[in-house]
């Protein structure tokens, strides 16, 4: 298992390294408190899921926020009838959500292209809207499913009383908040990293990216494809659920809204800014727009007239004005002129981008990445 | 190992410096619960204390969010002293001062809610963990506000409800941490109840539009309820999806379902969209069982009748307050927002502004921001000038007990915000219930949760 | 009953007839350029939008304010005066009335200029590009759309009003020789019917009757044999895509005063405009128009209480569902041709 390439053994452990340290070198951000940094975990790791379907296969799903929300809600529904451990939430979420992938994944890679694309949309959105109304009973609908002081606990009850007040998921009796949460998450955003990065360098990976540069030749050589597209698809589904079920431990709350379509839109955006079919590619995507979300949509006219008090009365009026356009609830737009900027320019995304500066620096060195550039040019069987 | 919980006190040594993952495990240990009595979340040491307001800015509440958002201003300016003073001077008893809370000035964080319960949650939690808010309030939305209020029961920090009107915020999902001001479902319905007997007759056929969460949910349940004690019956109640925009497919089997009232149980865009297209489907217009169609709207604001525009005439409903309302408060606070931003507030509006006082005239009285002592101070407390007459803050679910409005659309609007006239204001005492009816626990106030 | 099934027949077509000018924008675009354009919903929205804009200008109001009087409120009273009554009379007061038919002469010419920008600016240089691309790069295009407008109108929606005689609903039971308030469907939605049968039809018989249709549907045919016989097809499907906007545009002008405009109308509109394209046939526009209106009846009729006793939450997945099974038992779609998009 740990006989890895030099390279891999590097960028897996400069990983690991970045992702433990990062209540440290974030703190400039403004970023380093535990909630955001659990999302900049969690969200990692369902870009990282994605990618195995879409920077491997070239398969463009717009429907993973279903597996997502499956996830979260058998997540909490572990932690009302069993037990606040997140262990069996855990595993309830990824094998529901798996299986869940498992039955979406079947129907759906029965096309490609632009089919399968619109095929996982409208199974994301029949999942959303039954989740929204008849499945309220499971869901509770629009408000979100929560614990409540009378939920069941078997697991829990066969071994303790209940104590005052909601309980919080713990791991083994330590609770996990804060902190504590963080490094759960991160525990497994490394571990998830670990397997993305096996997985790529596996034959099993090869033959995905066989799949993406020419299906119709793999399949003329006699390899049935399907059952990699399926596994590839399945595992994907899984890393969502995980993730989803992550979100609920660190705050035990599911709501239909992280199933809607526009949501899977948003790690669609992770996987392509960051640079799809990269490992690292994804998980710099994810972390960029939660934090585009979280800190820079907080910033309002009062920190802008701070930030451009050098400048002149006037001109700090007018700066302030276009500068709130981009900020604040503005956020999103910045979001799409970096996204459109990004495919148009850099189809690698943020890897290509820091692949062009370091070939630039060194022009002798061929880079040991550029194996990997034509992976960026993503070709979808047709 | 509570030495890992989370803690104000890593959360400050991480922003001092960067004493990083050591500082994460030592900290606590020094300020362990018990050795000071008032260790609790976010417990403001320097001179300012932070409000976290969340606000649904953009959303199918966006409108009510941006009014919110005046409101909370003006509140935080008066209470440091700034301004007019507003309500500052009429509430009744006080013990504000106009020098910020507890000689500490105040200052406030955003977040932008964006009318989702999972957004909202994210937003509070990062006001309380990185910011450091002492107090989350706002929200337009019962989703938004049954789960905030969750989260602040674990966090240990205050939650003062915006607009939220579901019986459940105060009913089956009340929690200690959580007040609300605004009046709920069920009293609309007591409220509104004999006053359509008295318009519309005892023989009526109802047909509802319910919005498909927990407001809609709990004010269908007591429409429902308000009605058929009146001799109503009820041919249909369709849920429909919050957000569903166009609503013709559920507009016109009313045509011919035989009802001749059509209650919307929707509010905020949907409302305005539900209600516009009704019209346009000639209801107000017909004839059922030789009796004028009616359209009912239970809880409706300034803001969606202006949305609705003239389709809002002569259709009753009720508030929580308007600002046309004669008394001293009422006129003091609309006077101060219309000088501040050149329109008269909203009720959501209004109900935000005076959450924010009471609260801080709850942390006055306390003399202290520890929030058990908080609760203790806002629990029971009966209070006056606020525009809604003699109000208390029932112990028992944390609801204000007061006057309900029956209001209609106006038919001769003299200007483009009067909209809605009062019928009839409803006493406390009619809308009075007995809590134990929508169950539910509140929960412990001790030990205050460390965020 | 057949009353209440001819109604639902009714608000099916209403809402197919909505459905139907979105897919027929977005297959022109499809079946001409080969692009699939997350965008159009976002073009729709511009459209919306433009009635915004054509109405704020005929209502601009000068203001003065009169510091002696306090309006209620308290703040000085203002006193408003429309400005183009002021101008223009009774006509300037026509204006205002029909601002939503009248904007149409506004979308016509923003929209194309906006489809001809998009195309030339962005897309293409994505025609040779895979689909996955095309896809990424619009809805990128659409979000920085949807954001520019909300920065400029704000995120609440803004209610267009109808003309004055447009209001209320027809009694379309007496004109079928029924008893009076049987069947009596909104009068402005009856509008947007004839206007979506007149703009399908127009470009219809633009494609079919007009040399420069006869290219395009060769040049969608086999492009490359037209680029041979020395045709510049890249200017006509540079207006191709134009028309394709304005068409979009024009859809989404005349909806306006059944569901105020807001800057996200487009997403919500667009995964709806894509079911409908693939279940008509991806490139067929007989096929988008005949989808649409199916889509819409049948969406309409699983909202029925009757139905939904039946089958509880069908109205809410009637679309994709159908959406799901074709694309699984007819990946062409049910016009589609042989061949395109097929695998």
């Amino acid at each position: 298992m740990l006989a890895m390439p030099r390279k891999d053994l590097i960028l897996f452990l400069g990983f690991a390294a970045a992702v433990l340290a990062m209540p440290i070198w974030l703190q400039p951000f403004g970023a380093a408190y535990p909630d955001l940094l659990n999302r900049f975990a969690i969200f990692a790791i369902f870009a990282v899921g994605f990618n195995i379907l879409f920077g491997l296969t070239g398969y463009l799903s717009f429907g993973h926020a279903a597996f997502f929300g499956v996830g979260s809600y058998a997540a909490v529904w572990s932690f009302k009838l069993l037990s606040m451990d997140a262990v069996p939430a855990l595993l309830f979420a990824v094998i529901i959500s798996g299986l869940f992938a498992l039955a979406i994944g079947f129907l759906s890679l029965r096309r490609s292209g632009i089919y399968f694309s619109i095929l996982t949309l409208a199974f994301a959105q029949m999942s959303y809207n039954l989740a929204y109304s008849v499945f309220t009973p499971i869901t509770n609908g629009e408000t979100g499913l929560q614990l409540s002081l009378n939920d069941k606990r078997y697991l829990d009850r066969m071994f303790f009383e209940a104590g005052a007040g909601l309980p919080s998921p713990t791991l083994f009796g330590v609770t996990l908040s804060g902190y504590v949460a963080f490094y759960f998450c991160a525990f497994f955003l490394i571990a998830t990293f670990f397997i993305a990065q096996r997985v790529t360098g596996s034959p099993f990976g090869m033959m995905l990216k066989g799949i993406k540069s020419n299906q119709t030749r793999m399949n003329y050589t006699g390899v049935n494809t399907r059952p990699y597209t399926l596994a590839a698809f399945v595992i994907s589904g899984m890393y969502a659920g995980l993730a989803g079920a992550l979100l609920a431990i660190t705050d035990p709350l599911a709501g239909a809204e992280r199933m809607q379509w526009t949501a899977s839109g948003e790690v669609v955006l992770m996987t392509i800014l960051g640079g799809a079919g990269t490992l690292v590619g994804p998980v710099i995507g994810a972390w960029l727009i939660k934090y585009f979300e979280n800190i820079f949509s907080a910033i309002n006219d009062g920190i802008l007239s701070q930030f451009w008090g050098f400048l002149p009365e006037g001109a700090q009026h007018t700066a302030v004005l276009i500068s709130s356009k981009f900020v604040g609830e503005g956020w999103f737009l910045t979001l799409g002129l970096v996204f459109v900027l990004i495919v148009v320019f850099l189809p690698g995304g943020v890897m290509e981008g820091v692949r062009r500066i370091a070939s630039m620096i060194r022009p002798n060195k061929p880079t040991p990445a550029s194996a990997d550039s034509s992976a960026t040019k993503p070709h979808p069987a047709e | 190992m509570t030495l890992l919980k989370r803690g104000l006190s890593r959360r400050r040594v991480l922003q001092t410096g960067m004493a990083g993952i050591i500082g994460t495990g030592v900290a606590p240990l020094m300020f362990t619960k018990g050795a000071w009595a008032q260790e609790f979340c976010n417990n403001p040491t320097g001179d300012t204390v932070t409000l976290g307001l969340n606000l649904p800015l953009t959303g199918a509440y966006a409108e009510e969010g941006a009014d919110e958002q005046k409101a909370y201003e003006l509140a935080i300016k008066h209470l440091n002293g700034e301004g007019d003073g507003g309500l500052l001077n009429l509430l009744q008893p006080s013990a504000l001062k106009g020098n910020g809370i507890l000689g500490k000035k105040v200052a406030f964080v955003t977040s932008d809610s964006q009318t989702k319960a999972d957004v909202a949650r994210a937003g509070a939690t990062r006001m309380v963990e990185r910011d450091g808010a002492i107090m989350i309030t706002g929200g337009s939305s019962s989703g938004e506000a049954v789960a905030v209020q969750g989260l602040c029961q674990e966090m240990g920090v205050i939650f003062m409800a915006g607009l939220t009107h579901s019986n459940d915020t105060t009913g089956k999902d009340k929690k200690r941490y959580g007040f609300r001001h605004f009046f709920n479902a069920y009293q609309s319905g007591v409220a509104l109840g004999p006053v359509l007997g008295q318009e519309y007759g005892k023989d009526r056929k109802a047909y509802h539009l319910t919005a498909d969460y927990t407001w809609g949910w709990t004010q269908e349940e007591s429409m429902k309820n308000a009605t058929e004690a009146l001799g109503w019956e009820t041919v249909a109640a369709v849920r429909t999806p919050l957000g569903a925009g166009d609503f013709s497919q559920f507009l016109t089997p009313v045509l011919n379902s035989g009802a001749d009232v059509l209650i919307l149980n929707h509010y905020g865009n949907d409302m305005v969209n539900s209600l516009t297209q009704a019209v346009q489907f000639g209801m107000r217009d017909r004839e059922v069982n030789g009796k004028q169609f009616q359209i009912v709207v239970p809880l409706f604001s300034e803001l969606m009748a202006k949305g609705a525009g003239p389709n809002i005439k002569g259709i009753f409903g009720t508030s929580n307050w308007h600002w046309n309302l004669q008394d001293a408060g009422t006129q003091a606070f609309t006077k101060s927002f219309g000088a501040a931003y050149g329109a008269p507030p909203s009720q959501a509006a209004h109900t935000c502004y005076v959450q924010t006082l009471l609260y801080a005239d709850a942390c006055e009285r306390a003399g202290t921001f520890y929030p058990p002592e908080v609760i203790k101070a806002l629990e029971g407390h009966e209070f006056d000038g606020m525009g809604n007459g003699p109000t208390l803050y029932r112990a028992a679910d944390h609801q204000c007990m007061k006057n309900v409005l029956v209001v209609r659309g106006t038919e001769n609007p003299t200007s483009e915000y009067d909209v809605l006239e009062v019928v009839q204001e409803v006493s406390r005492d009619a809308v009075d219930y007995d809590p134990a009816i929508f169950g539910g626990d509140l929960g412990p106030a001790e030990p205050a949760p460390i965020c | 009953m057949f009353e209440a099934i001819f109604l639902q027949f009714l608000n099916g077509l209403d809402k197919g007839s909505a459905y139907a000018l979105i897919a027929l924008g977005l297959t022109l675009v499809f079946g001409t350029l080969g692009v699939v354009n997350f965008a159009h919903g976002a073009l729709f929205m511009l459209g919306a939008f433009c009635a915004v804009l054509f109405r704020q200008l005929m209502t601009m109001e000068t203001i003065t304010i009169d510091p002696t009087k306090l309006s209620p409120w308290g703040a000085p009273l203002e006193v408003r005066a429309p400005l183009v009554q002021a101008w223009f009379g009774d006509f300037g007061a026509v204006l205002v009335n029909y601002s939503v038919p009248f904007s149409i002469i506004l979308t016509i010419p923003v929209m194309l200029l906006v489809g001809i920008a998009f195309e030339r600016g962005i897309i293409k240089h994505f025609y040779k590009r895979p689909h996955a691309e095309q896809i990424l790069v619009t809805f990128g295009l659409a979000i920085v759309a949807q954001e520019i407008i909300k920065s400029i109108f704000g995120p609440n929606p803004i209610p267009q009003p109808m003309p004055e005689a447009a209001r209320g609903a027809a009694d379309i039971g007496i004109w079928l020789g029924m008893q009076a308030n049987v069947i009596t469907y909104p009068i402005w939605r009856l509008v947007y019917f004839l206007f979506a049968g007149v703009i399908i039809g127009g470009v219809f018989a633009f494609l079919q009757f007009t040399t420069f249709g006869m290219v395009v549907r060769a040049g969608m045919a086999d492009r490359e044999t037209v680029g041979l016989l020395g045709i510049n097809i890249d200017r006509r499907f540079t207006i191709m895509f134009g028309l394709a906007s304005v068409v979009a545009g024009l859809a989404g002008v005349m909806y306006t005063p059944l569901l105020p405009p807001n800057y996200h109308m487009g997403m919500d509109f667009l995964v709806l405009s894509f079911v409908v394209v693939v279940v008509g046939g991806m490139g067929s526009l007989p096929g988008a128009v005949a989808a649409g209106f199916l889509l819409g009846i049948l969406q309409s009729f699983a909202s029925m209480t009757q139905v939904k006793a039946i089958v509880p939450g069908i109205d809410q997945v009637i679309i994709y569902l159908v959406a799901v099974i074709i694309l699984l038992v007819r990946p062409r779609g049910l016009m589609g041709r042989r061949g395109v998009m097929e695998a």
